[in-house]
């Protein structure tokens, strides 16, 4: 279970990012972050993961609290946290294979790691996870040379390869064709569904978010505004959000750009 | 109509602008007239030349055979030593130097020690280090390894600062300790160029080498300084041209090595 209570996050001399967020995530509960691009949604979600440091605030994962962990703990925590990113963020000129192992580098010491001696256990693992997101026979190439749709499957897989607690996922289409998205946000949802996962997804496709996510949260100007069931989600809280727009489908033409 | 025209941006001031270009001329101008030519003394020097010149054409290579073969030896004693050391000794540096992971004493150190290195000329160092440890091979390499930590320490810390973050991120949030986060995070993006510019740097401290020799660090420098004070222009045109030799199969092995890793 997450708890966040009371977070708040301003940069130097800046205005404040987040204001006040507190938020419960339950076991295996997929959540949507919605909310325009400036909202808060990435400062939101690299606090929980620490990438980011909260001015002030509790954020605690199964108990264990992160906001005020030492970078040694954070570091030890950062290992039950997958993250999946945007641009994928994988180490483009190394192989998949090593990419997903890298998930498990919050493990293992540095000459374990520095001499690629990984754990049987964790080589097994890393092929049935390829497996999973259906990669196996590209275990061997270099990340740079598959598709944006494959690549999101290797970050997956490597945010598998943490054998995580939670699933922080940033904007995980943004990059994709509209059929990639469906996939892509299929495989996580499945992935949830079957490890009993909760996740944290920011989102830009708010169609897409109603057709994949539990409950919806969205932020605007570092606040919660709407707090819900997918199916709760209307006009008018789109407009609570994101602003006036004629939101029928027909005219459907929202911001989509990066945050 | 409405009227355009280009702003001037970089000096907008049209009295300033136009006094800059006058000022330019005229010490173009005086500059030139200042340079004193004395024709009888480029004369001289052209028949020099001319003996230079025809030495170079019959090099003897076998007099000072065993000097030359010593001499270039020493050299590529000196260059493969401190190129290597100097690589090994540029990786903290340059990390250090590399402002997005280091901390601000260690990079405000690091980029000190790089700026010094650089801004010493390699001819000028020897000369330092030939006074402090005597002539031969080993003021040598150690002219080239801190030239080498100068170069390829501020080269790698840009390689390090120009890195994608969205991957060291992504590798710092599977909860990868600081070693780790460059071994795997950093090290794969920077690996091509890093290999590159090394054997880049292997060249040209093969051709410092004979350069700071003349000063008496040692190696083929050395030997060429000695024939040309014998006036044995024959045999400075055979190490003249076994350096040029050398030079070329080290850059065109470099550029071929860089090709094949990239």
């Amino acid at each position: 279970m997450l708890k966040i209570q009371h977070l708040k996050k301003q940069y130097k001399k800046g205005p404040l990012v987040l204001k006040n967020i507190n938020l419960v995530i339950p076991e295996g509960q997929i959540v949507g972050l919605i909310g325009p691009s400036g909202a808060g949604k990435s400062t939101l979600i690299r606090c929980i993961n620490r990438l980011i440091k909260p001015s002030s605030g509790d954020i605690s994962l199964g108990g264990i609290n992160l906001s005020n962990a030492s970078p040694r703990q954070i570091r030890e925590q950062r290992r039950y946290i997958g993250m999946i990113f945007q641009e994928y963020a994988l180490v483009e000129r190394l192989s998949v294979m090593e990419n997903v192992l890298s998930g498990r580098l919050g493990y293992l010491s540095f000459w374990q790691s520095f001499t690629r001696r990984y754990p049987q256990q964790d080589i097994d693992n890393a092929f049935d996870y390829l497996q999973r997101v259906g990669l196996i026979d590209h275990a061997n190439k270099r990340a740079d040379e598959l598709s944006g749709g494959q690549r999101q499957r290797v970050g997956i897989a490597r945010a598998l390869a943490q054998d995580p607690r939670l699933l922080l996922v940033d904007e995980p289409t943004a990059s994709l064709d509209p059929k990639t998205s469906r996939q892509i946000m299929r495989l996580i949802q499945s992935i949830c569904r079957e490890k009993g996962l909760p996740a944290i997804i920011n989102i830009h496709d708010v169609p897409l978010a109603m057709q994949f996510v539990d409950r919806i949260i969205g932020l605007q100007g570092g606040e919660i505004v709407f707090d819900g069931l997918a199916s709760e989600l209307n006009e008018d809280v789109l407009t609570r959000i994101y602003g006036n727009e004629d939101w029928q489908p027909a005219g459907n033409d929202q911001d989509k750009g990066d945050e | 109509m409405r009227h355009w025209e280009r702003p001037h941006y970089i000096v907008a001031n049209r009295f300033w602008r136009l006094s800059l270009w006058v000022f330019f001329f005229v010490y173009l101008v005086v500059g030139i007239g200042s340079i004193e030519i004395n024709w009888i003394r480029i004369y001289e020097g052209l028949e020099r030349g001319s003996h230079f010149l025809s030495a170079f054409l019959h090099p003897d290579f076998t007099t000072r055979s065993t000097d030359i073969y010593a001499g270039i030896l020493e050299s590529l004693t000196i260059t493969v030593t401190s190129t290597v050391a100097g690589i090994l000794l540029s990786i903290p540096f340059g990390i250090g130097a590399a402002r997005n992971i280091s901390i601000k004493p260690i990079y405000l150190f690091c980029r000190a020690f790089i700026a010094i290195s650089r801004s010493m000329q390699e001819v000028i160092v020897a000369i330092f280090l030939v006074a402090l440890f005597g002539f031969g091979a080993f003021a040598g390499f150690l002219t080239l390894t801190y030239a080498t930590i100068g170069f390829l320490g501020k080269l790698l810390a840009e390689e390090i600062e120009g890195i994608d973050r969205k991957q060291l991120e992504a590798v710092r949030s599977t909860g990868a300790s600081w070693l780790q986060s460059i071994h795997v995070g950093i090290w794969p993006q920077i690996m091509p160029r890093m290999i590159g510019l090394s054997f880049y740097r292997l060249d040209i401290n093969f051709r410092e080498s004979a350069v700071i020799g003349i000063v008496g660090a040692g190696g083929i420098g050395a030997t060429l300084n000695t024939a040309i004070d014998r006036y044995e222009y024959d045999s400075a045109g055979a190490i003249l041209l076994l350096i040029i030799i050398i030079v070329m199969i080290c850059e065109y092995l470099s550029g071929w090595i860089r090709k094949w890793i990239s």
